[in-house]
């Protein structure tokens, strides 16, 4: 009978978490593939906190991307702790600002306001520091160092992490791996179909599968889907062809600058080479894709209408949700590298393979300093971020949220939960690891007036993809603004915040 | 008796005319002075170096302000001509007059970002309608990809929105013509095309001055249309004023810098629509 007994007891116990899950998913389905998982942000905390008569006022993005997800978090929040959330949506184009404003103004008309990581050093001013007693928690430790460099300022983390990002590779893997089109294309150009080791390649293939039916469907497919459109995040997508050709191990110290003197890198010929190839890029995009921007790329590689694409994990969330003509049928992998790289400091090329990862700003949150809830502020963005919410999230393409966890690199979580054929999710999961353990990545720019120089980089290429002028003539213009913006804003400003995203590239944060 | 408590009861409407209409203007004119970004909020005073920059150092500027002329006075011409010809129209008694009427005036009952989404999907080069159709012509220009194509695209959809508009103060003016002139050419045996050139149109003269200068203002200002449909681009090919000061302003949050670009345009715009209607005048009225 005491056996028994201990038995189920036992049984209670280590099945607990399972009955919290059944009680809890049962009321919010969102997370009825998991049930709720233990731990300091769980539905079941939350559930006994009490914020009744307290009103938390957020800023989001438009729905659905992050704003999907802002809401319906903030609607399982009001159930549990009583608050009353208002969530506001806002254009990305206008996050930036409408925070800004009543920032300087000494005003706080929202407690949580969304925005891209690289907003830190504007905004960190303004925002309340994360707390002791969430930095500790199981599951900030499981954020990945990358990610927690991306949401922290010298040590201090201002932007609650939720969303991880970085660029790499996408590609068609029922052409790429296909026996049949790689004995075509060997016969036809010579070379190997492969993933592509180098943006050359890439270009190589992308011409070769450009204007014609190649998966039979009826309809015409493209080369590569890319982010082009002027202001519309296209200075990412440049940065992330740069970095095979500009960020040269052997030379720490600077990709966009060079820290000692802040001269500019971006007219090197690194970045010029990078644009060159961009600009051959518009000849194998599909047509109007020198005006594609973030969803456009999405929908147009996600739809299968391109070989290629590279940027964010959307478009490859995309392609592998149910609705999609390709699931199963897409591959990921690094961002091409090249057969040669830059050396600034000798000023000659190294002919030598260069491959590193861009780990691009991403959705990032912080609490206003001037909020007069701030407990209530990062309880929410702790319940955003819990366990459930956020494998039920990752699971979403449309939610924008994407791996920044160390658990997150688990392959059972997208085969289990979201159907993925394994090979496919060994291949996403291990590209994303590789990104973490790279010795040579590069980090957004994250200086004061961020924008001024993105926006002159997004001014600049489109110029040159628009061929009013050349690769060189536009760069040199680019360069020439960013040296008056340094002067503008001070070169010391400049400088001491560079140092900061130098020190993570160069391994030493 | 005194009156002079009479002056109280302007109060309230100099009141809202300085909150609304003065109190921006010098605070721009004040902005323009400092160097507010977003990395130094707040109102210093760097006297005119915003203003030098912008005439010495700003070739953008000034490109953006010749395209917008161009775009505005070409949209303004051809939402004037067709405007005047579907007015014509409806002015005499066809069937379905009211239906015409009523019809022609969708466009600018629509919300302008909302219809440059839906003109944006109809010119997508690759999953647009627009060039599915062109294609059994064997054409598929590249309405928004290309520099020169890209600038008649914003003017297209900008006609199609704002054409309304001139054609409703143009039929407002047709209707209040005094019949006597038309009387008085038809017993003269005119025809309709003599009496348009000679009759309807040195009448409709004031009308049309004051229908192209309205909306010369309105379109000077585009700025939703570029945003939604080319984002100014591709390169700067249709950026305009208002657009590249929005980027300026809003985007990179040099506020200091896109105020003192804001009250240049503003003083550029006053000089020129006053020399413009001064001309128009001049030219329609001389008679």
């Amino acid at each position: 009978m005491k056996t028994c007994l201990t038995a189920i007891i036992s049984s209670l116990m280590i099945f607990s978490p399972m009955a919290y899950a059944d009680k809890w998913s049962d009321q919010f389905p969102h997370i009825k593939a998991t049930g709720d998982i233990p731990g300091d942000c769980s539905y079941e905390k939350m559930s006994k906190k009490n914020y009744k008569g307290k009103t938390l006022k957020i800023n989001t993005h438009a729905i659905p991307v992050m704003g999907e997800p802002t809401a319906l978090h903030a609607e399982q929040f009001e159930k549990l702790t009583g608050a009353k959330v208002e969530v506001t949506h806002t254009p990305a184009g206008d996050l930036y600002s409408k925070a800004m404003v009543p920032f300087q103004a000494g005003q706080a008309p929202y407690d949580v306001v969304f925005g891209f990581s690289n907003f830190i050093n504007d905004w960190k001013r303004y925002l309340a520091p994360v707390p002791k007693k969430y930095m500790n928690s199981p599951e900030m430790k499981d954020v990945t160092k990358s990610h927690m460099g991306v949401s922290s300022w010298d040590g201090t983390m201002y932007q609650y992490p939720v969303d991880g990002d970085r660029h790499y590779l996408k590609y068609r893997k029922d052409v790429i791996d296909n026996p049949e089109m790689q004995k075509k294309y060997k016969a036809d150009t010579g070379n190997e179909l492969r993933v592509p080791k180098t943006w050359k390649e890439y270009a190589q293939m992308a011409k070769y599968f450009n204007d014609w039916d190649w998966d039979g469907d009826g309809e015409k497919e493209y080369g590569s889907a890319e982010v082009m459109k002027k202001d519309d995040l296209m200075f990412a997508a440049f940065f992330s062809r740069s970095v095979a050709y500009a960020k040269n191990p052997r030379t720490p110290g600077g990709f966009f600058f060079d820290l000692e003197t802040m001269k500019p890198n971006i007219n090197n010929p690194g970045f010029v080479e990078a644009l060159t190839d961009w600009v051959e890029a518009t000849k194998y995009v599909p047509p109007g894709g020198t005006n594609f921007g973030l969803g456009d790329e999405i929908g147009s590689f996600g739809g299968g209408q391109t070989l290629f694409s590279f940027s964010w994990d959307d478009a490859f969330i995309a392609a592998m949700q149910d609705d999609s003509p390709i699931k199963n049928k897409v591959g990921a992998a690094p961002l091409p590298g090249a057969d040669k790289v830059w050396n600034r400091v000798s000023n000659s090329w190294e002919n030598q393979y260069n491959q590193a990862p861009y780990i691009v700003w991403g959705w990032a949150v912080g609490v206003a300093k001037k909020s007069k809830v701030k407990d209530m502020a990062f309880d929410y963005l702790c319940f955003f971020s819990n366990g459930a919410n956020h494998q039920a999230d990752l699971a979403i393409g449309r939610f924008g949220v994407n791996p920044f966890k160390n658990s997150d690199f688990d392959p059972n979580i997208y085969i289990n939960s979201m159907g993925w054929d394994p090979e496919i999710a060994n291949s996403y999961t291990q590209t994303l690891l590789d990104m973490e353990k790279s010795n040579n990545r590069v980090f957004p720019l994250r200086v004061p007036g961020v924008f001024e120089f993105t926006s002159a980089v997004a001014t600049g290429t489109s110029k040159a993809l628009a061929g009013q002028l050349s690769p060189q003539e536009a760069l040199d213009e680019v360069a020439k603004e960013w040296e008056a913006i340094v002067s503008r804003v001070g070169k010391k400003a400049v400088q001491d915040a560079y140092a900061v995203g130098v020190k993570m590239e160069d391994n030493k944060l | 008796m005194n009156f002079k408590h009479k002056y109280f009861f302007l109060f309230p409407g100099l009141f809202v005319l300085i909150g609304i209409l003065i109190f921006p203007i010098i605070f721009v004119v004040r902005l323009s002075l400092s160097g507010w970004n977003s990395y130094n909020p707040g109102l210093d005073y760097i006297g005119l170096e915003n203003y030098i920059r912008l005439f010495t150092d700003d070739p953008r500027f000034w490109e953006s302000f010749f395209r917008l002329s161009f775009l505005s006075v070409t949209t303004v011409i051809l939402q004037y001509v067709i405007g005047f010809a579907l007015a014509h129209m409806v002015w005499k008694d066809i069937k379905f007059k009211r239906f015409f009427r009523v019809l022609f005036l969708v466009p600018m009952m629509t919300t302008p970002v909302i219809m440059t989404v839906i003109w944006r999907t109809f010119f997508h080069e690759s999953l647009g309608p627009v060039n599915d159709l062109l294609s059994v012509f064997g054409v598929a220009p590249k309405w928004l990809t290309d520099p020169v194509i890209a600038k008649f695209t914003v003017i297209i959809v900008e006609v199609w929105q704002w054409t309304p508009f001139m054609f409703l103060l143009l039929l407002a003016g047709l209707l209040s013509l005094p019949k006597e002139p038309f009387l008085a050419a038809a017993i003269d045996g005119a025809s309709p095309v003599r009496k348009f050139i000679y009759v309807t149109f040195p009448l409709m003269a004031p009308i049309s001055i004051g229908a192209i200068i309205i909306r010369l203002i309105e379109a000077s200002k585009i700025m939703d249309t570029v945003y939604v449909l080319t984002s100014g681009g591709p390169g700067t090919s249709t950026e305009t004023s208002s657009f590249y000061i929005f980027i300026k302003g809003l985007r990179e949050f040099q506020m200091g810098y896109a105020a003192s670009m804001s009250f240049t345009y503003l003083i550029i715009m006053i000089i020129s629509l006053t020399i413009i209607a001064k001309v128009l005048t001049k030219v329609l009225l001389k008679e």
